[in-house]
């Protein structure tokens, strides 16, 4: 068998691959983040609440409506998309002409709360949620037995995250979003109501991380510390990524999950500290990030 | 043992008695016992709050506001950090006037609060920590380590599989001082079996996705993937290895240290067939089931799992010593709790070892399946019973100080 480094290229490629998984959910949750960051410059701390609640809402469907994983992957986000609206509204409306910190604080404190009330709700262990019927099983790719749910973790998340960058980067639509950060009173002007285009950009970015919180929940625990156990990562591939930038934060997501994963194999015990050490490294060549615009 | 059950009610008719004189001899005449725990992260559902009700309950059925006795007990969380619980375990014993401390999942926490209750010469009863060290070269006076052990964890599940045919293993081992010990003890019972352990990986704690950990457990062709780690982890280990199929593949998973509250999480579908060892499980006997009704009404439904046990019947023992020597000067409760024989509904009769060891007997469970469960908290099956002189490390390998 050929060998890279003394690892057999059978193993690499198995690696390789869940790395680009594991790069899947990283992309998807930064890509919230970056829309939100890009378009109303807040630093969105519940973000990782907001992904744990959307694996809950799931299990809440199945457990009480007994609606399955399909409509939950239509519905979570939705209603998690819609208590994000509320929030905007009721408060991050209010800072937006205050200093990026005051937003940063708003959210980093409810983050803490929603995960409390839900730890002393359900406990820490978390609840089983089971895999749909239709995706347990898997290929066997030669090199390696791909379940067929992370098949469809990665086609999803690619479909979400290029369609996403798509609206806001080629369409009308996104224009006029890009427009309204920029120079708020002109584009009203124009006749376009930009604190509701606002509110629903804040809802759209929530309903990212309800998404893959219900991707999530057949894979790990629904739980909830498992929003805060991935946001400094995700916060970390943001700022690798470039603040604000789409196309960055979806690159950097697979590109840091494909990292970490030969990392694992390398040298395990650096798997956790690997994405940090390349932040560093980053900030260090180009401070706004691998595709951010210095402003 | 008849013998010394009369002598303890003797004892303990003497001490009501002796009521007054006991009020004059314990500190402040309040028994205060502080519950130090994961009260907020991944170690909370199986000590934390459950373990506040566990010592509430033991109090209550020691009888102690009939028999003159005071009791307190207070609360703490320590979030997995030795330095915090240290701090808290000096502030406990210098102001608040603690004078026993119980629970305390975490071996890091565990080991920095021993130290400070041997300096203060107050008592510790480990229900929560896993390290062997503690009853090891880190044994103290002041000390007892109740419920399990990673020693106890090793040999129980250890040998166990590898007499069934399951030889040569791969370690996914959590990356800190527990996981390391508990690994380190796994390896001399499969090597001592006759087994082989064909590689090992340090995962950090609290990791998200374990499969790239899988794969190479796949790869390395092991009969038996051992799990040294705990919580969380493992509930993510042995369910992304039922995603990849490695038990259909034909290699078989190993926990090392289960919990109940784990077993609820991951489901049956998952986790059906996995083999450990634990000291307690609700469903044994008449008393167990008795115990655990009253438990859930006061732990919003959570099952006890083997440390809240473990609490209840440590300060149960704690008080009767209390009782029988009219003190709760820590060092002399804890020599006292070593003399005398140990006895409640959930543990039955057992004894407290030189080194600080609690002894009692240990059990392999099996995760039933889907069909055989009744209920929501219908989860495991005896496999075996490991008696008490077998469960535990033998005292002389132990290497504590305290044994000459």
């Amino acid at each position: 068998m050929t060998e890279i480094f003394g690892v057999p290229t059978q193993a690499l490629f198995s690696q390789l691959l869940i790395g680009l998984i594991n790069g899947a959910f990283y992309a998807m949750l930064s890509l919230g983040l970056a829309v939100i960051f890009g378009l109303l410059n807040i630093i969105n701390f519940t973000h990782g609440a907001q992904y744990m609640m959307g694996a809950f809402c799931a299990w809440f469907l199945l457990q009480y409506l007994g609606l399955g994983y399909w409509w939950s992957l239509l519905i979570a986000p939705i209603a998690v998309g819609a208590f994000g609206v509320i929030i905007e509204r009721t408060m991050l409306a209010r800072l937006y002409k205050l200093d990026h910190l005051y937003g940063l604080l708003l959210t980093f404190g409810l983050a803490l709360i929603i995960q409390g009330l839900f730890r002393n709700q359900f406990g820490s262990s978390g609840l089983p949620y089971q895999m749909p019927e239709a995706l347990t099983g898997g290929f066997n790719l030669g090199f390696m037995f791909l379940p067929k749910y992370r098949g469809w973790v990665i086609v999803a998340s690619l479909a979400i995250c290029l369609s996403t960058w798509y609206v806001i980067e080629r369409t009308k639509l996104g224009s006029y979003l890009r427009a309204g950060t920029e120079n708020p009173a002109l584009v009203q002007a124009f006749g376009i109501n930009v604190p509701r285009m606002i509110t629903l950009t804040y809802g759209f970015g929530v309903a990212l991380a309800a998404f893959a919180g219900v991707m999530a929940a057949p894979i790990y625990q629904v739980n909830p510390l498992m929003g805060a156990d991935l946001i400094i990562v995700v916060f970390a591939v943001v700022v690798i990524g470039g603040m604000g930038s789409i196309l960055g934060s979806i690159i950097t997501g697979f590109g840091l999950g494909v990292i970490e994963g030969l990392t694992k194999v390398f040298y395990p015990e650096a798997s956790n500290t690997v994405i940090f050490v390349i932040m560093v490294i980053v900030l260090i060549i180009r401070p706004a990030g691998l595709f951010g615009r210095e402003r | 043992m008849k013998a010394v059950n009369h002598s303890l009610r003797a004892l303990a008719i003497g001490a009501l008695f002796a009521v007054g004189a006991a009020q004059a001899q314990i500190s402040d005449g309040v028994v205060k016992i502080g519950v130090l725990s994961d009260m907020s992260s991944l170690y909370a559902d199986l000590d934390g709050n459950g373990s506040i009700v566990a010592a509430q309950m033991a109090a209550e059925d020691f009888g102690a506001a009939a028999k003159g006795i005071k009791v307190e007990i207070i609360s703490a969380d320590h979030q997995n950090k030795p330095d915090v619980g240290s701090a808290v375990a000096r502030q406990w014993f210098d102001t608040d006037k603690v004078d026993l401390i119980t629970g305390t999942t975490n071996s890091g926490v565990a080991l920095a609060v021993n130290q400070v209750t041997k300096d203060k010469g107050k008592a510790f009863i480990v229900s929560g920590a896993a390290s062997s060290d503690l009853t090891g070269k880190a044994c103290s006076p002041n000390t007892i380590h109740w419920t399990y052990d990673t020693w106890m964890l090793a040999n129980g599940t250890g040998s166990a599989i590898v007499k069934t045919g399951g030889d040569s293993w791969f370690f996914i081992t959590a990356d800190y001082a527990f996981g390391h010990a508990l690994e380190r003890d796994t390896e001399a019972v499969v090597l001592k079996s006759g087994g082989k352990v064909l590689g090992k990986v340090r995962a950090p704690l609290n990791t998200q996705d374990f499969s790239s950990y899988l794969l190479q457990a796949q790869a390395s062709k092991a009969k038996i993937i051992g799990l040294a780690n705990a919580g969380g982890d493992t509930r993510n280990s042995i369910k992304q290895a039922a995603e990849f199929g490695i038990v259909k593949g034909g290699q078989n998973l190993a926990g090392l240290l289960v919990f109940i509250q784990d077993v609820h999480a991951m489901g049956l579908n998952t986790a059906q067939g996995l083999i450990f060892t634990e000291t307690f499980y609700w469903d044994m006997n008449d008393q167990t089931r008795a115990f655990t009704r009253r438990f859930i009404q006061r732990n919003k439904g959570i099952y006890p799992s083997m440390i809240h046990a473990g609490v209840y019947s440590g300060v149960l023992h704690y008080l009767k010593a209390i009782e029988a020597l009219k003190s709760d000067d820590g060092t002399k409760v804890i020599a006292k709790m070593k003399e005398m024989p140990t006895d409640d509904p959930l543990f039955g009769k057992g004894t407290v070892r030189a080194d600080g060891r609690k002894i009692h007997p240990a059990y392999l469970f099996e995760v039933k399946k889907p069909s055989e469960s009744k209920g929501e908290w219908d989860l495991y099956k005896t496999r075996a019973t490991i008696p008490a002189d077998q469960a535990f490390r033998p005292l002389k390998d132990g290497e504590c100080p305290l044994v000459k």
